[in-house]
């Protein structure tokens, strides 16, 4: 068995409800072969793609990795309990996670507001994004422990349930040219991609992904919203993504879920996640990941650790950002 | 608008007007007048005094309207905070005898099972349009239920509300809802449930609406109550129903005494309900002596609150507290978060400037809902 290839090109996009960018990226890329998609985001209602089908020139096929996660759990309801059991610790962990961000954001805030010797109080505010930082990190961690405990004790890639609809998913895949990814609710799609193992079995396809989708298959999911009705919003880490394209944090639906005009909570989520860049995505904005480099910005946002939001230009490479 | 700033009240005075002045100066406006952060009250008819009659606490209740100099026009100007809501009746007194009626020149009003009262929404205030009927929002069930309780040694009623994608094979978490026929008759509780799962503002959730034929009784610390609702509701819910079984899929919430009740059912099942819904609490104590100001009513709920504040501890995960601050309870609310936040408890309490009132309760239940139970909008990205 030869070793997969990893993706001929990666292309994030913004939201595709209104008005598809999609079908153009494709045909700017020459596909003009069969395409997977997924669309385990929209949970019970996956398989209600036909504008996608439509939009794609009628030439999808849809994993329905929903549906199987479903008939695979039937199968096997013993490796149905002990995910449900993991899930149900990843709940735990989350909220002790949020209690203890809580109070660190609000620190942040408060340290913000204090008049001291600027040197001082440069110190101390890095000093306390620090302390979020390794939140988050230690919250990775956490989720990493669970999810390889999970692996190791039940092996899912080994057990029949999983492996026949792995082995039929890469005989799908085999003849498409692109896989695309649709947003939808992450969690459930991260999950559904990482239980069917779905990154290694990717043998050089382009992957075209898209709000959600384009969040689980980055380094790290982070949910965000800055106007929730419950207050204000505190971003947040919710597990590692499938890592096929590093070193960016998309944030799709930036028009409904951002304040970008605040410059304290732009700075705050540039730096947090620093090297990481936080790329703002709205409805019709595209970027190409090829060779480990992202290049054809179109529309998307770049947010940077002085609190401003500006373009990615052609001409840009997206070094790193410095976060202290 | 400035203080300095005549009103519209004042020119029409300043004109010395007649009936036929007073007709051109009524047609086509609103009442009572909103002009920045004053407010005029007008009523005009035969009467041998006026008053307004309100429930603002700390403001004097008992004000009387003036007559305009050779006119049946009466009126009295009050400053009223933006954003605020204040309930209010007209007390006509003639010959000898008052009466006490809603505004006939104002259309709002705000109803109780006692009744209904005009409503003055002062400027800025707007009814929140998650509270109204939405086209788009999938309508959840109502289903009606009678259930006989040991411990009250009698049936209860109430309705169950399914989410309107509700399948059996999933689980939801619960909510027990105090004075239910009143949420849903009062606060459009069915409406703000469809429209705010329907925007993934809360997740999926069946939610039980309960009566009781005796609330003054059995909403103020009565351990049958408190027992019908642990030991004999939930079991048969859960046995019914697919519920996520674990506290903090568990919510009592409930009003004035509806909130008493959902707090002393959590302090006798400490653990139990992780999630708290007090609207307006009638929370009343004491720092000295049993008897508060308020009367025999309150004796039980007074025994209860001075025990939770002598010895306070950790009933629950997270509590949501509403109040108005134009309530006398705002004191006892307000007195009660430092007490529930020292135990571990995470606590949250809105204020508004509004009355201990139904459409306070229906305006805060956005907030007070999210927080406990926040919805998959921050999972959802389309």
């Amino acid at each position: 068995m030869s070793t997969p290839r990893p993706p001929r090109a990666i292309v994030l996009l913004g939201a595709q409800r209104f008005d598809p960018t999609l079908g153009a990226a494709a045909a700017e890329l020459g596909l003009d072969g069969p395409i997977a998609t997924i669309t385990a985001g929209w949970q019970e209602r996956e398989g209600e793609d036909s504008d996608l089908h439509e939009h794609l020139g009628k030439r999808t096929i849809n994993l329905r990795l929903h549906r199987r996660a479903d008939e695979a759990f039937r199968a096997d309801p013993e490796l149905h309990a002990a995910h449900r059991k993991k899930q149900e610790r990843l709940r735990h962990k989350q909220d002790f996670y949020r209690i203890r961000l809580e109070h660190e954001l609000d620190a942040n805030h408060v340290i913000r507001q204090r008049k001291a010797p600027p040197e001082i109080l440069a110190e101390e505010e890095a000093a306390s994004i620090g302390a979020i930082r390794l939140l988050d990190e230690y919250h990775l961690g956490q989720c990493a422990k669970v999810e390889s405990e999970f692996d190791a004790a039940w092996r899912p890639f080994e057990r029949d349930s999983i492996a026949r609809h792995r082995h039929e998913i890469a005989e799908i895949l085999r003849d498409t040219v692109a896989i695309a990814i649709a947003g939808g609710h992450v969690a459930t799609l991260l999950n559904r991609l990482r239980l069917f193992g779905i990154a290694e079995l990717i043998d050089g396809q382009v992957v075209l992904a898209w709000a959600a989708g384009a969040m689980a298959i980055s380094d790290r999911v982070v949910l965000f919203h800055d106007s929730p009705p419950q207050g204000p919003g505190a971003s947040e880490v919710l597990d590692r993504g499938l890592a096929l394209c590093s070193g960016v944090v998309p944030l799709p639906h930036p028009e409904t879920r951002l304040r970008l005009d605040d410059a304290e909570r732009v700075a705050l989520m540039a730096r947090r996640f620093a090297p990481a860049r936080c790329l703002a995505m709205p409805a019709g904005a595209r970027i190409t990941y090829r060779d480990g480099r992202f290049g054809s910005p179109h529309r998307v946002l770049r947010l940077s650790i002085d609190g401003t939001r500006a373009p990615v230009q052609p001409t840009d490479d997206l070094l790193p950002e410095e976060w202290a | 608008m400035t203080q300095s700033q005549l009103l519209a009240i004042h020119e029409l005075e300043a004109s010395q007007p007649d009936r036929a002045k007073v007709d051109a100066w009524m047609a086509g406006r609103r009442f009572p007048i909103v002009e920045g952060g004053r407010v005029t009250f007008v009523f005009r008819g035969d009467a041998d005094g006026v008053t307004l009659r309100h429930w603002v606490y700390g403001l004097e209740s008992n004000s009387a309207l003036q007559r305009i100099q050779n006119t049946d026009l009466w009126y009295l100007v009050l400053e009223v905070p933006p954003g605020s809501r204040v309930e209010y009746k007209l007390e006509i007194h003639r010959n000898g005898h008052s009466q006490w009626i809603e505004d006939p020149l104002n259309p709002h009003r705000a109803r109780d099972p006692f009744g209904a009262n005009s409503v003055l929404q002062g400027v800025g205030y707007e009814v929140p349009e998650w509270t109204r009927p939405d086209p788009l929002a999938r309508p959840g069930v109502l289903e009606p239920f009678a259930f006989h309780s040991k411990a009250l040694g009698a049936v209860r009623h109430g309705h169950v509300y399914l989410p309107a994608r509700f399948r059996r094979t999933r689980l939801y978490p619960l909510m027990i809802v105090h004075d239910g026929s009143d949420y849903l008759n009062y606060a459009s509780m069915k409406t703000v449930l469809d429209n705010l799962i329907h925007r993934l503002e809360i997740p999926d959730v069946i939610v039980v609406f309960t009566d009781s034929p005796d609330r003054l009784r059995e909403y103020a610390n009565d351990e049958r109550h408190a027992k019908f609702l642990t030991e004999e509701l939930v079991p048969d819910l859960q046995k019914r129903l697919p519920l996520q079984d674990r506290p903090q899929s568990r919510c009592l919430m409930g009003a004035s005494f509806g909130g008493v009740a959902s707090l002393s059912t959590a302090w006798r099942y400490p653990g139990f309900y992780g999630r708290l819904l007090l609207q307006s609490g009638s929370f009343a104590f004491t720092d000295i002596g049993r008897r508060n100001r308020r009367g025999p009513l309150f004796d039980r709920v007074v025994e209860f609150v001075n025990a939770f504040r002598a010895e306070p501890t950790a009933i629950s995960e997270r509590v949501f507290l509403s109040c108005g601050v134009y309530e006398s309870l705002i004191y006892e609310n307000r007195s009660l978060v430092p007490l529930l936040d020292g135990t571990g408890m995470q606590v949250k309490l809105v204020e508004a400037r509004d009355g201990h009132n139904w459409e306070n309760w229906r305006d805060r239940l956005r907030e007070g809902l999210s927080w406990l139970y926040p919805g998959p909008l921050m999972m959802i990205y389309e």
